[in-house]
């Protein structure tokens, strides 16, 4: 086994990764590895070729590639060292890695910080309860991306989509334009579940039927599916009797939510937050184990890049903190409270030696008009944004000056 | 009188066009980019073409695509068509071009990532 050393070891080569990497660099950290398991950088960006991502961050409207390429250029241009093909199976809470390559072979990496970036993986069929035969022809729209934009492969002629966030839309637009009828996408709750914008442009534009309050029921086919059951469901997500319909396809199309990936991190004895399903995160991005930070889609599920990048950002300054000595011995927290229509709040708490600007990242339980976003501080308000709309498809972020209080968030109708 | 939902950003206002005597009344729109929008869905809707490409000599089979600036939404499809005559060689940098004036949209046809 080779035996390596580096001040921080970056796991996952994504847009969160990438930034991690990068700051970490311009932060004046040493010897920096980025770790990725696939054939190049970019994460799931090398399979969003679609555009509309870093409005925020390059002030441009750009596809996923490029903006993957922008980051990978940038950290290619440094000492930065990457490994790819890169497997990690294992962390451990003194920071040790364990990865292996065809290359190195298995590798033991002592580790003065870590950033986990391993990104999320999609929820499968029987997450969503459709048992029964495994037909070829049930895929998640992740896989169906890849397939096509990737590796060049169309995976079924007339396809259903099940799940109307924006990677089922964005599907059924692409799919149709390779030639790959769609017959419609169901979304079991009573309204969409991805963006407006995404719905006009992707089902609107090529006539597709989008149907809420409905769900697949069954799958029809041993070897190959053959066809799908619909059905329209009451509150409970239950099938409503009577209401059954046959649709014939090849492909049933399952884009039914993200799970951050994080058996790495639950292997380091990482505390996680149910709600986020990912760790919970202190304001300088770093775990429940000192030494271990993680940004992007493993922390929480992000649904825009650009946030991605700004908490790898984050999460590699504290890093270089944590490599200083700043962030060690012990330390109290202080929690971060989602109050009033607040779903969740990432970072989940605050050190009481906090001082500064934090960025925070939030969902609302439930659609609002005219909000106001307030922070307060021991009751004291600190940070407050208004906004027009808020909807539990499209995370908030407001920054705050932190002096080491409890903080409250609530988001109300003004 | 029409109504689109403006795709500029996640704000998805729902704008209304008039077509009165001193041209358009437009309404509904929160921003000027709204507005500009607005305008051309209701004379001319343009889209962005992202798709991919065959490409030889890479890791990968396909290379991905996007115009340089927005097409008459009408041509996606034969855009589309006109991509299985296009083969890429490795290798490629993100923004090279490779087709000009791609299907007479007075736009080029680039390459949106790397690849060796
Ligand atoms: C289909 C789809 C459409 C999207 N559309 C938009 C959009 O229009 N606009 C927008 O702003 N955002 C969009 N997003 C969101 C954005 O792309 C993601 O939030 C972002 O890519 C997440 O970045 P990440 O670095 O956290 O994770 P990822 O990009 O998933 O990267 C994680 C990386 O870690 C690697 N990894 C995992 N485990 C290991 C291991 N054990 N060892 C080594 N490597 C490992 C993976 O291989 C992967 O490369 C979209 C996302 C998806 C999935
Ligand atoms: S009008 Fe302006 S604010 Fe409204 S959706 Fe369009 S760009 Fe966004």
């Amino acid at each position: 086994m080779k035996n390596i050393s580096v001040d921080i070891a970056v796991i996952g080569g994504g847009p969160a990764g990438l930034a991690a990497a990068l700051e970490a660099k311009e932060q004046g950290a040493g010897r920096v590895l980025l770790l990725e398991r696939d054939g190049d950088l970019g994460g799931i960006l090398q399979q969003c070729i679609h555009d509309g991502f870093g409005l925020h961050r390059f002030g441009a409207r750009l596809s996923g590639t490029e903006y993957a390429q922008r980051y990978a250029d940038m950290v290619r241009a440094t000492d930065i060292e990457i490994k790819l093909d890169t497997m990690v199976i294992e962390l451990t809470k003194d920071r040790v890695i364990y990865a292996m390559n065809p290359t190195d072979g298995m590798m033991r990496i002592e580790c003065g910080a870590v950033v986990l970036a391993m990104g999320c993986r999609e929820r499968t069929a029987s997450q969503v309860f459709l048992y029964g035969f495994r037909p070829a022809g049930v895929l998640t729209a992740g896989s169906v991306q890849r397939y096509i934009n990737m590796e060049g492969y169309l995976p079924g002629k007339t396809a259903v989509i099940l799940g109307s966030g924006d990677i089922g839309l964005i599907m059924a637009r692409r799919m149709t334009l390779e030639g790959i009828t769609v017959k419609g996408v169901y979304e079991a709750a009573p309204h969409l579940g991805g963006l407006m914008r995404n719905k006009v442009q992707c089902l609107d534009d090529y006539n597709i039927p989008l149907h809420v309050g409905m769900s697949v029921v069954r799958v029809h086919g041993k070897k190959r599916v053959e066809g799908v059951t619909v059905a329209k469901v009451g509150p409970d997500f239950r099938a409503i009797p009577g209401t059954e319909e046959f649709i014939p396809c090849d492909l049933l199309v399952l884009a039914v939510g993200l799970i951050p990936e994080n058996e790495l991190s639950r292997g380091a004895q990482v505390e996680m937050d149910n709600k986020t399903r990912g760790p919970v995160l202190d304001n300088n991005f770093m775990t429940s184990v000192p030494g271990i930070f993680a940004a992007g889609n493993v922390a929480v599920v992000f649904d825009l890049v650009d946030y991605v990048s700004a908490s790898g950002a984050a999460a590699a300054r504290g890093a270089v903190r944590f490599l200083k000595g700043e962030l060690g011995g012990a330390c109290e927290y202080r929690p971060v409270t989602a109050g009033e229509n607040v779903n969740f709040v990432v970072p989940q708490r605050v050190r009481t030696d906090a001082e500064g600007p934090t960025s925070f990242y939030l969902r609302v339980r439930q659609p609002l008009k005219k909000v106001r976003l307030v922070c307060e501080e021991e009751g004291k308000e600190i940070a407050s944004v208004r906004a027009t709309h808020a909807a539990p498809p499209e995370m908030m972020s407001f920054e705050a000056k932190l002096s080491g209080g409890a903080l409250t968030v609530s988001v109300t109708e003004v | 009188m029409a109504q689109y939902t403006c795709i500029v950003c996640p704000n998805s206002c729902l704008i209304t066009v008039e077509e009165g005597e001193n041209g358009l009344k437009i309404t509904g729109n929160q921003c000027k980019r709204g507005e500009a929008f607005a305008k051309s869905e209701h004379e001319h809707p343009l889209r962005m073409f992202t798709s991919t490409v065959k490409i030889e000599g890479a890791r990968l089979p396909r290379l991905s695509v996007v115009t340089s600036g927005e097409i008459p939404k009408e041509k996606l499809f034969e855009c589309q068509k006109a991509l299985n005559h296009v083969v890429a060689h490795a290798p490629v940098s993100c923004g090279d071009v490779l087709v000009k004036d791609f299907c007479h949209t007075g736009v080029d046809l680039l390459a949106s990532r790397s690849m060796k």
